[in-house]
């Protein structure tokens, strides 16, 4: 076995490392793109307007509520057929789907971080004249984002885990090059736990600079 | 003691009318009517849920008054079609646990404000919040987090940082209900010193001994609305109003 784990490392260890690029790339693109949804859909959950706090609900709930692989399928054949003219790739449509997954999660460790800032701050920026908008965006998000820090990492970890169901649309990430490769070669445990290692070396490095992050964090209040 | 503060020369800043706010089914506030006076120092005195926190804090909309008017600037702000935002940076309000913004230096949280709101450009606001903070003894903690800072310290920053907006009204409410009792002389003292260079202010305070020293009138809530008013002297010394008497019986 670990004659054939050499052979396979020797022989597609580029195959792993355009995986695991595209794994991270999937997960950093979710996270980036998700937390400025997640941001912006928080605020709207939190607002006065009945209509706006609808469509956040409905949007967060929808989302945490289905299976991500669901949600895959979803927008990988939703999308082609609603915007023909813009020839998406699939890579396109899963990381669309993967953003629109990420935000929902991504509002709801907002609106907890908006939520934990004290009242006292929104009244002592409103009553030296600032507007609700400049309120949220100087005083209430800079706060939220740095309680939230910690909370979106493992929203990062967490999904890097999760875009290996992304494998089912073959588009390159860590799975996918699992299941080239043992079609290919006939092998099946042998890559499997490559991948194995590669995605636990990962995230566990992740979620240790996590644990360090908040530390930090906590000995800068 | 404040020598006796003419009131025949001095224009009205705030007016009130018919002030109501009610939480649900609680009546908070039931009517009141009261102006004030361009310089003057007056305080609220009462005991807790008469309503003082409520009334000032109407008077920037913090709280939205349920009926009634507030005419300053010459408009009415208790009108919710209004933007209140323009009116409030001419109305500072100090608050019971400062509510310093934690996450900026000691210098932004005063620039902030002006600088955002187009009032001052970044050097004014620079030179001006550095004279601030000469004022109140502070300058040593100019690049600080606040978090560094003592209850004092932070109030005194709270109340330089309503300044720096030129206020043409300071709003406390309960400046020093917080702090521990050792701190209590030095934020007074600011405070005293804004009343002596003629800043208009409103004061909710327990204070009573700053009070009577610091203030031009003293007004007495209870029950939501203003039972009895008047200068420091009649007041501490001769209350007419049964309720002026029990109340300062329990305080004094």
């Amino acid at each position: 076995m670990l004659a054939n784990i050499e052979r396979l490392l020797v022989k597609y260890g580029m195959n792993f490392v355009n995986g695991l690029g595209t794994t991270l790339l999937l997960a950093f693109i979710s996270v980036l793109i998700g937390c400025f949804i997640g941001a912006f859909v928080a605020i709207m959950r939190l607002s006065k307007s009945k209509v706006l706090n609808g469509i956040a609900a409905v949007y967060t709930e929808v989302i945490r509520d289905t299976p991500l692989l669901l949600q895959l399928y979803f927008f990988y054949f939703l999308l082609p057929d609603m915007l023909p003219a813009l020839k998406l790739s699939k890579f396109t449509c899963i990381a669309v789907a993967l953003i629109i997954n990420s935000g929902a999660y991504m509002s709801e460790i907002f609106r907890s971080g908006i939520q934990s800032i004290d009242r006292g701050q929104t009244e002592a920026a409103r009553s030296l004249g600032l507007s609700a908008g400049q309120t949220m965006t100087r005083i209430i998000l800079p706060q939220a984002f740095k309680n939230v820090l910690p909370a979106m990492c493992n929203e990062f970890v967490a999904i890097t885990k999760e875009t290996s169901l992304a494998s089912t649309f073959y588009v390159g990430d860590l799975m996918t090059q699992y299941q080239t490769i043992s079609g290919k070669t006939y092998l099946v445990l042998e890559p499997l736990i490559i991948i194995g290692v590669i995605y636990f070396v990962l995230t566990f490095t992740m979620s240790k600079l996590v644990a360090l992050l908040e530390k930090k964090l906590k000995e800068g209040d | 003691m404040r020598d006796s503060f003419d009131y025949r020369n001095a224009p009205e800043l705030i007016r009130v009318e018919k002030l109501h706010k009610d939480f649900g089914s609680l009546k908070v506030l039931s009517g009141i009517s009261e102006t004030i006076y361009k310089g003057e120092v007056v305080s609220l005195i009462g005991a807790s849920g008469s309503g003082k926190s409520t009334f000032l804090r109407c008077l920037n909309r913090l709280e939205e008054p349920t009926s009634g008017h507030i005419w300053f600037d010459g408009v009415d702000i208790a009108d919710r079609k209004l933007n209140i935002d323009k009116h409030r940076q001419k109305m500072g309000m100090v608050f019971q646990h400062f509510n310093i913004f934690p996450h900026m230096s000691v210098i932004d949280n005063i620039t902030l404000a002006p600088v955002l709101l187009g009032k001052q450009s970044k050097d004014e606001a620079i030179a001006k919040a550095e004279a601030l903070l000469e004022r109140v003894g502070l300058s040593d903690k100019r690049d600080n987090k606040p978090s560094r800072l003592s209850g004092g310290q932070k109030q005194r920053l709270a109340i330089v940082r309503a300044l720096a907006m030129e206020p043409e009204v300071m709003l406390f409410d309960e400046p020093t209900s917080a702090l521990d009792p050792e701190m209590v002389g030095e934020v007074l003292e600011v405070i005293k010193g804004l009343a002596e260079n003629n800043m208009t202010c409103v004061i909710v305070t327990h204070e009573m001994g700053f009070a009577r020293e610091v203030c031009d009138r003293v007004l007495f809530m209870d029950e939501g609305v203003i039972c009895e008013q008047g200068h420091p002297r009649d007041l501490f010394d001769n209350p007419q109003n049964p309720r002026t008497r029990d109340f300062l019986s329990k305080v004094l």
